[in-house]
């Protein structure tokens, strides 16, 4: 096997580089190889006077879990909500700076919000099905987009609920009202409609936070095989969580970005001292 | 160690299992450090009781290492820890590692001293020997220190004095082999002193892997298999 990366400058007395020798899964992540899916520069965001994002940069790699944490409070969420622009629901909230998709900003006059928000998908703490039946909150997106043929529509909602890791559990009852499914597989079903319109980016705010520890696991699973396909976005505040599942994550603290660095790095050798005393649970 | 890195968590408890994994790693380092310096005793100066008591003593290393190893994995379990805390727990699994293994040279001098002792009651140990004995005894010393004060000056200085043990071992295996040409007789005594030799000269590269194990805690840099240069460079540059 040919060392494939190697540190700089670094001779080594066993001649390979170690790095040629990791398992599959345990590549070595550079920001620098990655495609970006979403790039936000210098973002600030005021509630009021309140400034609650003080100038973010941060790029989101494409086919990647990137996880944000933080304590309560420090702009995790708010991030995630400037992604496609939920905060605009949010009459107080002033936005400065810039949030690239593909290259193009998002907050730029002329776009179309609903648009958007097809492209970036987001998954909220609290499960929340339409009282509708589980068929209809899955196709759901597709009726909104005109969609009509039943074959097309069977196909979708059959395809979008496998890729969820829901359809075995509810191929039997596809007319039920979705209210019938525990909050595991309601978060998994919700998970499914947003998957439905082929997002490129999928935001996930807290998406286990109700969830039991298994329900969670299942959903961590589901993310990991839905990578492939979509770029994720998770902030969550179980940082075991974050190890787990994510290729990347950023530490957030009083509307800063304090560190961002792949999850191996951050979570073993963090370079910044309030990123250590957050993640090993330190006083401030 | 500076006890005021532990004291900082939340979960009190959780400073008092760091700390007590550090103080037991500590408590072990000192009876491995004894064990070398009875197999020494009894090998340069020919005291029968220390390399018996080395002998009997080595199960006590053992279970230190069993039991320690049993609670990181609780901890590892229990308490997820990341960052420094993780490559303390890290640390202290690869230290102990070392520690036990060279419990086991030392053993094994002691067991050499006895032969030697049994075959010959008058013999005269060379000095080299001993004073090879003494050097690793003291890098051994200075790596468990440098391990107590999570000081990486300390370590890079110890792992350096791997070179002079390398080249002591060196010139004592030339002046063995040259004694067993000039008299063949002497070969399987000889023999032994070439094992308790061999096993000095292997303690003194584990000691030297303690040393690696503080700069890798400290520092989160990995300094293994590279040159001395190289690691002495990345001990005094920033933390990764």
């Amino acid at each position: 096997m040919v060392p494939t990366m190697k540190d700089e400058n670094r001779v080594l007395t066993h001649g390979m580089d170690p790095a040629a020798m990791r398992g599959k899964g345990s590549e070595k992540l550079l920001i620098s190889r990655e495609t970006p899916a979403m790039e936000i520069k210098d973002l600030k965001l005021y509630y009021g006077k309140e400034m609650a994002l003080k100038g973010v940069d941060l790029t989101i790699p494409k086919g990647r879990i990137t996880a944000f944490i933080g304590p309560s409070g420090c702009g995790k969420s708010t991030l995630l909500r400037c992604m496609n622009r939920m905060n605009d629901l949010i009459d107080i909230a002033r936005i400065e700076g810039e949030v690239l998709l593909h290259g193009d900003n998002i907050y730029d006059a002329g776009v179309d919000v609903a648009e958007l928000r097809r492209r970036v998908g987001m998954v909220f703490q609290k499960p929340n099905p339409f009282p509708k039946s589980i068929y209809e909150n899955v196709a759901y997106g597709l009726r909104l987009q005109g969609v009509k043929n039943r074959r097309i529509l069977d196909e979708v909602v059959e395809q979008s609920l496998r890729r969820a890791a829901l359809w075995d559990e509810v191929k039997d009852r596809l007319n039920e009202n979705a209210f019938g499914l525990s909050g595991g597989q309601q978060q998994r079903l919700v998970i499914a409609r947003a998957v439905a319109i082929e997002p490129e980016v999928l935001l996930l705010d807290e998406p286990a936070s109700a969830l039991d520890p298994l329900a969670t696991l299942k959903i961590e699973e589901l993310m990991f095989e839905l990578k492939d396909e979509y770029t994720i976005a998770i902030v969550t505040h179980n940082m075991q969580q974050a190890a787990r599942v994510s290729d990347y994550t950023a530490f957030m603290y009083m509307g800063e970005m304090v560190e961002f660095a792949d999850t191996d790095t951050l979570f073993t050798s963090p370079a910044k001292k309030q990123t250590e005393d957050y993640i090993t649970g330190r006083y401030g | 160690m500076d006890k005021s890195f532990f004291a900082q968590h939340i979960s009190q408890q959780f400073n008092e299992e760091l700390e007590e994994i550090v103080n037991r790693a500590m408590a072990m380092g000192g009876l491995v450090e004894q064990q070398l310096g009875d197999a020494m005793l009894g090998l340069a100066e020919g005291d029968i009781g220390s390399a018996e008591l080395v002998v009997t003593r080595d199960y006590q290393v053992n279970a230190m290492e069993v039991a320690l190893d049993e609670e990181c994995t609780h901890i590892l379990a229990r308490r997820q820890p990341t960052a420094s805390d993780l490559r303390l727990v890290m640390a202290v699994i690869k230290t102990i590692t070392d520690l036990e293994r060279i419990g086991d040279e030392a053993e094994r001098i002691g067991k050499m001293a006895l032969h030697l002792l049994e075959k010959d009651r008058e013999q005269n140990p060379m000095a080299e020997i001993a004073a090879l004995g003494e050097y690793v005894r003291r890098m051994l010393h200075n790596a468990l220190d440098a391990f107590a004060r999570m000081d990486t000056d300390q370590a890079v200085r110890t792992a350096q004095m791997d070179f002079s043990a390398d080249s002591q071992y060196e010139e004592v295996m030339r002046q063995l082999l040259k004694r067993m040409r000039d008299d063949p007789e002497s070969i399987p005594r000889i023999m032994d002193m070439v094992w308790a030799v061999r096993s000095l000269e292997r303690i003194g590269d584990r000691s030297r892997n303690i040393c690696e194990y503080v700069i890798y805690f400290v520092l989160g840099k990995d300094v293994r298999h590279i040159s001395f240069e190289q690691m002495a460079e990345e001990a005094t540059g920033d933390r990764r």
